[in-house]
């Protein structure tokens, strides 16, 4: 009996450390061919009320390759939004048609108020600025292939920490499996407190520092790279300074040794040379086509296709 | 000074709220939804030794609160005395704590939250009992309570 068959996915702050385990468990089994067609016969709803290409092609090629049909909409305009349906309303509708229904949208919460509504279980795929949780599922799966374990590693996180809301998952998953943290980021873009009364809060040990470089001796097993937006700063020149000291060369590599790994949610800009693109350390491609195995397997256990 | 307090008018059945600070009297009326129906009686700004600023005396007629409705008074005087009226004598001197979890009561200051943006009903659990800080069940965030953002659960 699996505790996922007909539940929602909709926030870390649900998830135990075994869940995470089992999830990761699933996604492996799927990548390597154990579950086939775990998805076939069943319907999936893909409702973007934001547009988000890259998040949407994910979880539809995840519901395909396992032998799923989806459908749905791509962003408001061409929905019945448009038409006033309220969005309780939407989904109320919507739950009727389908087996599990995927829900991206622009307000924080939205996906908890569809779970409530919705007789079928529903997976959030971006609210606001809260979260993503199938985001930080795929880098766990990621971090555990790539490492082999999970538990007390070292995970550095670089760029926009402040406004980051993958890195505020990661950071809350790690401490989970009692990871060592490192802040790297400029100070007008740091961790935010409350992320790290959480973390002294559950006994988690961080380091802030200003550079990759200074981190050096924490001897990190990941480093994790986000993008830093110009939006952020009203003096390009400061951003153009504050993007430099940010970027991940060869060189960067070299100075934190052989092993480390390099994730990135992806797209990136330039925060990562492509020159990096080459070396065992950068996983940042397979992160993201770990995406596939990783919607698939979650929405296998809650669909009952994998107990 | 208190005993003009009971002179104001003895109920004989009933919950009888005490030492809520000035003026958060009406405060109370609201967030227990009993300003649109109910008959209570308000005594505004009396002498208090535990409250320099003065206390207010709020008595409910006919109508023994519930446990949550009494800890949801904790949020706007936490140092508030509960009596429970029957026939004229104190039944019950109830102690109220911060509630686990408040419902319909507070509204969340993040403006893109499913509660303000989509009709998602307003629900917050303790997050810090020694911060009073409640998290939203919906945007997550942790928030303080603050008495402007308490109101009627039917509004
Ligand atoms: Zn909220």
């Amino acid at each position: 009996m699996s505790s996922f068959s007909g539940r929602s996915i909709i926030s870390l702050r649900d998830m135990s450390v075994s869940e995470l385990w089992r999830i990761v468990e699933a996604s492996g089994e799927v990548k390597s061919g154990k579950h086939p067609g775990l998805l076939s016969g069943l319907g999936v709803a893909s409702l973007f009320f934001e547009p988000s290409t890259r998040t949407r092609l994910s979880f539809e090629s995840a519901v395909l390759k396992g032998g799923g049909t989806v459908f749905g909409f791509a962003d408001p305009g061409s929905s019945s939004q448009k038409k006033g349906e309220s969005f309780a309303d939407s989904v109320r509708t919507v739950t009727g048609y389908c087996d599990a229904m995927i829900i991206r949208h622009p307000v924080e919460g939205a996906a908890r108020m569809a779970s409530e509504l919705s007789s079928v279980p529903v997976i959030n795929a971006g609210d606001g600025s809260n979260q993503h949780p199938t985001q930080t599922f795929l880098d766990l799966f990621t971090i555990f292939e790539s490492v082999g374990r999970l538990e007390g590693l070292c995970v550095g996180l670089m760029g926009d920490l402040k406004y980051g809301r993958t890195v505020h998952s990661l950071a809350h998953a790690m401490a989970l499996f009692g990871a060592r943290m490192v802040f790297i980021s400029p100070s007008s873009l740091a961790m935010p407190p409350h992320v790290l009364t959480e973390l002294a809060e559950s006994g988690i040990s961080f380091r802030v520092v200003s550079s990759p470089e200074e981190a050096q001796d924490s001897e990190m097993d990941v480093l994790y790279v986000t993008r830093i937006q110009k939006e952020r700063f009203g003096d390009p020149q400061e951003y153009e300074s504050v993007a430099h000291s940010y970027r991940v060369t060869r060189e960067t590599v070299a100075v934190l040794g052989d092993s480390i790994k390099i994730m990135h949610p992806l797209p990136r800009v330039d925060e990562i040379a492509e020159e990096v693109d080459s070396l065992p350390n950068a996983i940042y491609f397979r992160q993201a086509h770990n995406g596939i195995p990783t919607r698939q397997a979650l929405l296998g256990l809650v669909t009952g296709g994998i107990s | 000074m208190s005993d003009r307090v009971y002179k104001v008018y003895a109920i004989e059945n009933g919950t009888v709220i005490d030492h809520i600070p000035t003026p958060m009297a009406l405060k109370v009326v609201e967030i227990l939804g009993i300003g649109s129906g109910g008959v209570f009686t308000l005594g505004v700004g009396f002498q208090s030794k535990r409250l320099p600023g003065g206390k207010d005396i709020l008595k409910i007629e006919n109508r023994v609160l519930s446990r949550n409705e009494t800890d949801i008074i904790s949020l706007i005087a936490p140092n508030a005395t509960i009596n429970i009226i029957r026939e004229g004598r104190v039944q019950e001197k109830r102690r109220i704590s911060l509630p686990e979890s408040i419902t319909g009561v507070m509204l969340c200051p993040n403006p893109n939250c499913a509660t303000n943006m989509l009709g998602a009903p307003r629900k917050f659990r303790l997050e810090n009992r020694s911060l009073v800080t409640y998290r939203c069940q919906y945007c997550e965030r942790v928030t303080g309570v603050i008495s402007e953002n308490l109101v009627s659960p039917e509004r």
